[in-house]
């Protein structure tokens, strides 16, 4: 049964990465400007750029 | 410009109509507002107003990302602000802003020290201790799966208790540094409320998540079975998506708020001792400097007037729908504004017992009574948390001293009946119904900015309106009674070209006009073009130009021009009267004098006695009118009264009875004979309808205004309100209210109703309110109509109903199941199925608060 020991690891080591890029992501700013992303998503590139 | 620049299909992208060409454009000192950051950009934060679609934002971003200097214009669409960050000098802001300014936009810049402060750090904890208890809910409970089908041991072949041991480890790993972080928000508030020695929801929640968490540990170390980590994450993990959601949902509407007040400030134009004109922020201006005022623009500063004669428009600060007239001396306030000729003004601080003082010290008295509310969820827990409590201590005496179990059994079994009682569902009745009444609202456009609103406006049962601004429409509106509409076009043709309020509402009247070609605009008189003159009687008929304005005003009295500087584009006297100075009103300054300024301190009332007594030059009526006895009752008026006319060297002193004159604006035409336009307050469209609305809801509807009795009457009648009061002061409003002894909802938007609004039970403010009264009222509302009023009372009803359901449904929860934990027949397994259960029921049910 050490496999359980393994697999325990590897799912906290999964939960933590989804918390660490949540906490990345509300530092950055991006649950700021939930309507302008939802906006922005719309928009094509500017070809001259 | 959108086209030159290669980006025309912004109108493709375009789903909103245009925005439409902003009427102020104002310009501001950007300097103040700019920062340099160490590596040598610079930021700059301002408010956009005018966005109305994402393709608004792109065009912006558009624009400024031609620009090679700038390095980020990001528009953020939620809080409507634009971000610049650019490399150069300070001096390049005035052209980027300018940039977005000519597509169209308005853009008012944000004070960096007011924007740090308004940070929401309290935001950012919730969703950090939101993301770090849903990451320990989901790995707890993976764990939790596992043991619980190994207890099953009936179906399996069973778990080691080696085995399970481990599982309880590794979830008290992960749970208990989860339940010290994210039960932060919930310990601080119980431990606050606890030194008042109160008690709230967040006390029996942190009790029980305290105590659940120690025996979990305690069954844990002694190899036990029963650990309830898996509740006491799960629990703070609803609790705090509750939280999160109300937290945001009010953040958003005083933000708006906030940012509609930022797009209303605006510079003032300070005069240097030299002559020189600067525009600075009204905050910045210091007392003592003098300030320009121009035709048109509101009066940012508190002062006394230097140069100058003009009208003001006071209905901000007094209530008063017509426009009053200030000569050298007088003092005007902030948040008036100027109809007439441009002022200069000197700023005075406001004298204590001034009107603005005494308005800051009953709001103050007022706010501190009403912070005595306690909410419907904190009334349930003083129940509550001693009832569980008890419960909880019986059944552990109950087990240990007679049931005959061991301590520790007895101790489980209590620790069950806490998770099982532990308000989970009790926490989120209120805070999931108001998450969803407040956002419902806020898309119809009222702004609830007091988390306690929703519960007071339940209980309202009486509603008292202001007049001036709320019943009625902002400014004033065309009489159209007997006026052919072609002459109302060609004079708003004239009109277009005029700021002045009185030409506004002309041209608002006229709809789509072609402006008139030619035309000139003479500050204080009127309009001009084409042979035709839009402005004053004297103006329209011909009669010579009075002294330039600004100019020092002649001694005499009687002189034989009749001067006017100050009538601003309207004069309204009966053609065959001589011209009076000033007022648009046909009644005179002295009268009106005496009754605006009763409540207004003696020393200001003295210096409007002293202005008005210069200024009135001449007998105007031929008959006298005797004194309206009626409106002069008040010992209070009585005192200036007889100084106002003894101070008087006519002995008329220029009274008339006509209260009830309406300004006019006088147009004629090439070679035609001069038409008289009547403005009037109108109530606002919706007023009748929305006040017979909240009779069928049973409530009483009263009018308490500061403005003249007639006035007030003939809105009284108009909107269908019985009980009204006239001519009161800020503080004979607030007593009123108070007299009134019963839970009011104030709605009102000027300076005068701050105290009312902050006295009564809870206030609402439309969006075009004066400053102080949107800050000071529960709740803001935009939009023309009144039906907001009727619309935040019936919600804030179904609210209440579905708030007492939801608590209904968990307290009926755990009375089911209470008697199960008493008994010990509660396993982990099964108290968090039924606090999740339980949870979503509450949850489903608040969802009603929508439709």
């Amino acid at each position: 049964m050490t496999v359980i020991l393994w697999l325990i690891a590897a799912s906290l080591f999964l939960g933590g990465c989804a918390l660490a890029v949540f906490l990345w992501s509300l530092k950055s700013g991006q649950f700021e400007d939930l309507d302008g992303a939802a906006n922005r998503i719309l928009f094509d590139h500017d070809p001259k750029r | 410009m959108i086209q030159a620049l290669g980006l025309g299909s912004f109108y493709e992208r375009c789903i909103a109509e245009r925005p439409p060409r902003p009427d102020r454009t104002d310009r501001y000192d950007l300097n103040r507002f700019i920062v340099t950051r160490a590596d040598g950009t610079r930021e700059l934060v301002l408010a956009i107003d005018g966005l109305r679609c994402g393709a608004c934002v792109w065009l912006i971003e558009s624009v400024l990302g031609r620009e090679k200097s700038v390095l980020t214009g990001r528009v953020n669409m939620t809080s409507r602000r634009l971000k610049l960050v650019w490399r150069g000098a300070e001096a390049d802001a005035d052209y980027l802003v300018g940039r977005i300014v000519s597509l169209g936009y308005r853009l008012v810049p944000f004070d960096p020290q007011a924007l740090a402060a308004a940070r929401d750090e309290a935001d950012r904890a919730l969703m950090r201790a939101l993301a770090v208890a849903g990451f320990a809910a989901i790995n707890v409970m993976l764990m939790s799966i596992g043991i619980w089908a190994g207890d099953a041991s009936g179906l399996l072949e069973g778990m080691g208790p080696a085995t399970r041991d481990l599982l309880h480890y590794v979830s008290a790993l992960i749970a208990l540094p989860a339940i010290a972080y994210a039960g932060r928000p919930f310990f601080r508030s119980a431990l606050a409320v606890l030194r008042h020695g109160r008690t709230n929801m967040d006390v029996p929640i942190s009790i029980g998540v305290l105590l659940v968490s120690g025996l979990s540990m305690a069954q844990t170390l002694t190899h036990g079975r029963h650990a309830y980590f898996d509740s006491v994450v799960m629990l703070l993990f609803f609790l705090l998506i509750g939280r999160v959601l109300d937290h945001r949902a009010r953040g958003r509407a005083r933000a708006t708020v906030e940012l509609l007040l930022t797009l209303r400030s605006s510079d003032v134009t300070v005069l240097a001792e030299d002559g020189t004109a600067a525009r600075k922020p009204a905050r910045a201006v210091p007392v003592g400097t003098r300030v320009l005022i121009a035709m048109g623009e509101r009066i940012g500063v508190d002062g006394v007037v230097e140069r100058g004669e003009s009208s003001v428009d006071a209905s901000l600060v007094t209530g008063e729908s017509l426009p009053v007239s200030v000569h050298t001396g007088a003092p005007v306030f902030a948040g008036t504004m100027n109809l007439g000729a441009p002022l200069t003004v000197r700023v005075t601080v406001p004298e204590d017992g001034t009107v603005l003082a005494e308005c800051a010290r009953l709001i103050e008295a007022s706010e501190a009574r009403r912070s005595r509310f306690v909410v419907l969820a904190d009334r349930v827990a003083r129940r509550y948390a001693p009832a569980v409590h008890v419960t909880a201590l019986a059944t552990f005496l109950g087990w240990y001293v007679w049931g005959g179990a061991g301590l520790t059994q007895a101790l489980l079994t209590a620790s069950a009946v806490l998770i099982i009682t532990c308000p989970c569902a009790l926490g989120l009745a209120v805070p999931a119904v108001q998450v969803i009444a407040t956002g419902r609202l806020f898309r119809l456009g009222i702004l609830l900015k007091s988390a306690t609103a929703l519960e007071r406006l339940a209980e309202v049962d009486t509603v008292v309106f202001d007049k001036t601004g709320t019943l009625t429409e902002p400014g004033l509106a065309l009489v159209r009674d007997g006026i052919d509409p072609e002459v109302v076009r060609d004079a708003a043709g004239l009109a277009v070209h005029s700021m002045h309020p009185l030409a506004r509402a002309l041209v608002a009247a006229a709809g789509e006009v072609p402006a008139a070609s030619v035309a000139e605009e003479f500050p204080g008189l009127g309009v001009a073009g084409d042979g035709a003159r839009l402005g004053s009687a004297a103006f329209v008929r011909g009669v010579p130009s009075p002294a330039p304005l600004g100019a020092e005003r002649p001694g005499e009295v009687g002189d034989a021009v009749p001067r006017q500087p100050g009538s601003g584009l309207v004069k309204c006297p009966h053609l065959t009267q001589p011209l009076r100075p000033q007022g648009y009103g046909g009644h005179t300054s002295v009268e009106r004098s005496v009754v605006r300024y009763q409540w207004f301190s003696r020393n200001v009332a003295e210096s409007g006695a002293k202005t008005h007594e210069t200024s009135e030059p001449a007998p105007q009526h031929p008959g006298s009118f005797p004194r309206p006895s009626a409106g002069f009752a008040s010992p209070e008026r009585e005192t200036f009264v007889p100084r106002l006319y003894n101070s008087r060297s006519s002995p008329q002193g220029g009274r008339r009875g006509d209260y009830d004159a309406d300004p006019e604006l006088w147009f004629a035409g090439d070679g035609a004979a001069a038409v008289c336009f009547r403005f009037a307050e109108l109530p606002r469209f919706d007023a009748a309808e929305t006040i017979a609305r909240l009779r069928r809801m049973g409530l009483p509807v009263r009018l308490l205004s500061g403005d003249r009795a007639a006035s007030v009457a003939r809105v009284a009648e108009a909107v269908g309100i019985d009980d009204w009061r006239a001519e009161c002061s800020p503080l004979e409003k607030a007593a009123a209210l108070h007299q009134m002894g019963a839970r009011v909802l104030m709605v009102g938007d000027g300076l005068n109703d701050g105290p009312c609004l902050a006295e009564a039970y809870v206030s609402a403010s439309p969006a075009t309110a004066a400053d102080i009264s949107q800050t000071l009222a529960d709740a803001v509302f935009q939009g023309a109509g009144l039906a907001a009023v009727a619309e935040l009372i019936s919600t804030a009803r179904r609210t209440r109903r579905l708030m007492r359901g939801n608590i209904a449904l968990s307290l009926v929860y755990n009375a089911l199941m209470v008697p199960l934990a008493v008994a010990g027949l509660v396993t982990p397994w099964l108290a968090a199925a039924a606090m999740s259960g339980s949870s979503l029921l509450v949850i489903g049910n608040s969802f009603r608060a929508r439709s």
